[in-house]
């Protein structure tokens, strides 16, 4: 093998193992959901390519409500769903849209477009 | 800054979609949700309009750039361009190096989103479709670009061929194809829209004793509302005077006019016949049945069905999974592939980021899912959400609740038999008469009967019940018994001739009552629940559909025999408790079957929640029942047959649109690869990639449209 074919064999190989590290092997911290003085647990969530924060850390048993706001016109994003709770949103642009749900048992759930392109986590810890 | 926020919530008007959470909507004052969803809807559909106007433009941009690119990239392949620009030539280079500024205009302005969509993805460290084409289309800039300025850097001198063309056409058909989603989207969506639209913007009500002309959102409760013919009824009420006849296609699905009388429940944005009607507002705003309508097929909309959840999975790993494959692909190609190589290897590299569409995947289920829903909402079933149209579609059993579902739940003269000397009608109008002042419930139906056929029914002026037995009343002087037989006997009258028609009457379930005056017996009326004029036709087509139909009932072993007879049911389970109908249900499903239940939602709902589907039948306004999975606005038992075949057939087109999505890709990727290459020397260029892709997400939009033009046809009538 020519070195030239080394070289590209060697920074190929590194660049997909770079692709799935950054990809796959995230863990983000999260934020944490403040409390309101209405028993509220609530968080701000940015949506343009993407949710800010896209994982969010909220006590279970407590009410929940995320706050999104759109801001971008790519008809992807224009709604949010929360499956496992059963709600939905659509998100004009520029406007903020309250989703309000109860969170029960720890665990994880996940908030994404209507295409499940865009994508958040929602960690329900124990209170 | 956290706090203002929450003040935005609760002292403003949320817009629609916040009117989705209970809490928002108890702070809304009564009658906005309506008007502010139908605002939220128009908003919507504007920035949709703008959204694809703008794609559009970035459309057209790239097409005027990507023409003559694509014809002077290739220069010697045209006479009299070739004389023009020869090959390796100063002109030559010029030319492409004004390509080359023109390209990356295009990039800017038509492909901006790709890469601002990559970076904001980037930061969130998730890959999407923008990333695909960002990485794609931006590859064959730099390489293009480099091979013009620095020429000395490629072995070869094929290699320093441009790709500015590749650039140009990819990103002017992604945008296309984007333009023509967004258009596409917007279709899958009307249903709902359409729904808005019937909401009605001004009412009619009495205040201050005079009829005045108030938007709809200043309806309260309690207020009595004016329909004059031919009007829309702008809220939910109880009909207080008048008489006509209401087309409620739009919100029930059944195209008969529905007569109404003082007592009747009318609903909101259905449209009054002929007559003029004063009703009682009870349900105003958020509250009535278009808003919760609107609102269910809004979250049902949104919802997932199951198998989306296994999509999702995949989706998520698709993305990076494919700018892997071209890395990989890059790596092969270089070491393994033709010369020149290099050129090869970024060729094909390119073509597998962009023939690749993950969007095809994400929307293969919501677009049905949107579209199915929608369908059923136009014929007046609501479906929950996408758990409850996949389950509807796995039924194989349907049990039905047979007061108030196959029948009509309300006793009637069914029956009218006079004997020699009088006719149906002097019999009916002694009964009636003789019965206007009980307080039995067949008495209820007896004098009904007689003031729809019109008949004039005397004040009794004497009047006793005979416990037990029926009445005996005195009407004009003469004496008139109702009653059983033995009512009759007991006075000494025979009643021998009826008694063949009276048994009769009992073996078809219903209740033979006799009719004597002045010592002679004239005749016999026959009660019953009578089966809905729809009933035995739907439940054959339930049959025809594959599923079985058991009927459920309290009623006794005869009753439920000869109702089971009328209508051509498969098993009957009689003298059911009405607490044990869930337990029947869960036997149902023991045997290993997918149980759908249709009952009334109140009695029923314990039977609902157990069954695999629950249809809650004829809930007029009261629409949003918690116990069923699907709701039948109309009493109809054809909205079941309906609901099940819409079902079928969304599920269907889920089905076509994943298999499309995934043969797409899983055919594509490796073609893009050059797999085909070594066998056929065929290579997949990157604008034919592009293409397919444009085409692919436009496709499974399309086949989810093509749900609209489902007709019942042969399903039901």
């Amino acid at each position: 093998m020519s070195p030239d074919r080394i070289l590209v064999t060697v920074v190929g190989l590194a660049a997909v193992a770079a692709v799935a590290w950054f990809f796959w092997f995230k863990r983000a911290e999260g934020v944490a959901a403040a409390t309101m003085s209405d028993g509220y647990q609530e968080v701000m969530v940015l949506v343009k390519g993407g949710y800010t924060p896209d994982t969010i850390r909220v006590s279970a048993g407590k009410p929940v409500r995320l706050l999104f706001r759109r801001e971008e016109t790519a008809a992807c994003s224009e709604q949010v769903v929360l499956a496992d709770f059963g709600k939905s949103a659509v998100l004009p642009e520029g406007q903020v849209v309250p989703v309000e749900f109860l969170p029960g048992e720890p665990g994880e759930h996940e908030f994404t477009c209507q295409m499940g392109m865009l994508r958040g986590r929602l960690l329900v810890e124990a209170a | 800054m956290r706090s203002t926020m929450t003040d935005h919530t609760t002292t403003c008007h949320p817009a629609a979609p916040a009117a989705d959470s209970p809490a928002a909507r108890a702070a809304d004052p009564p009658g906005t949700a309506a008007a502010s969803t139908a605002s939220a809807a128009e908003a919507r559909q504007a920035e949709r309009q703008a959204e694809y106007r703008a794609l559009m433009r970035k459309f057209w941009f790239g097409a005027a750039v990507g023409a003559p690119t694509m014809v002077l990239s290739y220069p010697w392949l045209i006479p009299g361009l070739r004389e023009l620009f020869p090959m390796g030539s100063q002109q030559l280079w010029y030319l492409w190096a004004f390509m080359g500024i023109g390209s990356f205009a295009v990039i800017a302005y038509s492909g901006n989103q790709f890469f601002t969509g990559a970076w904001e993805g980037l930061k969130h460290r998730s890959a999407n479709m923008h990333t695909l084409i960002a990485i794609g289309t931006g590859t064959a800039w730099i390489y293009s670009t480099v091979a013009l300025l620095f020429p000395q850097l490629f072995p070869s001198k094929a290699t320093t061929d441009v790709y500015y063309d590749v650039t140009v056409v990819v990103t002017a058909l992604v945008v296309l194809g984007m333009a023509m989603e967004v258009k596409a989207r917007g279709r899958t969506s009307e249903a709902i829209e359409k729904l808005i639209g019937l909401q009605p913007k001004t009412a009619r009500v009495v205040r201050g004793g005079a009829e005045r002309e108030v938007p709809v959102d200043e309806v309260v409760v309690g207020d009595v509302v004016v329909v004059r013919p031919g009007a829309k009824v702008p809220v939910d009420g109880i009909v207080l005077e008048g008489a006509s006849a209401i087309d409620e296609s739009m919100i029930t699905g059944e195209s008969m006019p529905v007569a109404k009388a003082p007592g009747d429940e009318v609903i909101g944005a259905t449209i009054n016949g002929t007559g003029a009607l004063r009703f009682r507002a009870t349900k105003v705003g958020a509250d009535t049945a278009l808003a919760t309508i609107v609102r269910m097929v809004g979250d049902a909309q949104a919802s997932k069905v199951p198998i989306q959840r296994i999509v999702d999975v995949v989706s998520g790993y698709f993305t990076p999974m494919v700018v892997i494959a071209s890395i990989l692909g890059f790596v092969v190609w270089y070491d393994f592939g033709p010369s020149p190589a290099f050129a090869y290897a970024v060729v094909v590299s390119v073509t597998t980021l962009i023939i690749a569409c993950p969007c095809a995947l994400g929307m293969a289920t919501p677009m049905s899912l949107t579209t199915g829903v929608g369908l059923a909402a136009s014929h007046g079933i609501l479906i929950r959400s996408g758990d409850a149209l996949q389950a509807a579609r796995r039924l194989d059993t349907v049990v039905l609740d047979k007061t108030g579902t196959i029948t009509v739940g309300k006793p009637a003269v069914t029956d009218i038999v006079s004997g020699t000397g009088t006719t149906d009608a002097d019999v009916l109008a002694l009964a009636a008469a003789a019965e206007r002042d009980s307080e039995h419930p067949l008495a209820a139906a007896i004098v009904a009967a007689a003031r729809e056929r019109g008949l004039e029914t005397a004040a009794p002026s004497a009047f006793e019940a005979v416990a037990g037995h029926g009445i005996r009343a005195t009407i004009d002087g003469r004496v008139v018994l109702v009653g059983k037989r033995a009512l009759l006997e007991a006075d000494g009258i025979a009643a021998d001739a009826l008694e063949a028609e009276a048994a009769r009457l009992a073996d078809e379930a219903k209740t033979p009552v006799y009719v004597a005056a002045d010592g002679r017996a004239l005749g016999l009326l026959a009660i019953a629940d009578p089966v809905k004029a729809d009933s035995r036709e739907a439940i054959a087509a339930l049959r025809r559909l594959g599923l079985r139909v058991v009927m459920l009932t309290g009623d006794n072993r005869r009753t439920a025999d000869a109702i089971a007879r009328a209508v051509g049911v498969d098993t009957v389970v009689a003298e059911v408790l009405p607490q044990d109908k869930a337990h029947e249900v869960r036997k149902l499903q023991l045997e290993g079957r997918a149980v759908a239940m249709v009952g009334d939602g109140i009695n029923d709902a314990p039977a609902l929640a157990q069954a695999n589907v629950g249809f809650a039948i004829g809930t007029g306004t009261d629409v949003a029942i918690e116990a069923s999975d699907v709701t039948l606005i109309s009493g109809s038992l054809g909205g079941v047959v309906a609901a099940i075949a819409i079902s079928r057939a969304t599920m269907r087109n889920v089905t076509q649109n994943l298999f499309g999505a995934f043969v797409y890709n899983g055919l594509g990727l490796p073609i893009a690869l050059g797999v085909l290459y070594p066998f056929t020397g065929l290579l997949l260029s990157p604008i034919l990639a592009a293409l397919a892709m444009s085409f692919s997400s436009v496709t499974v939009i399309s086949n989810a449209n093509r749900l609209k033009r489902f007709r019942l046809q042969g399903v039901s009538a």
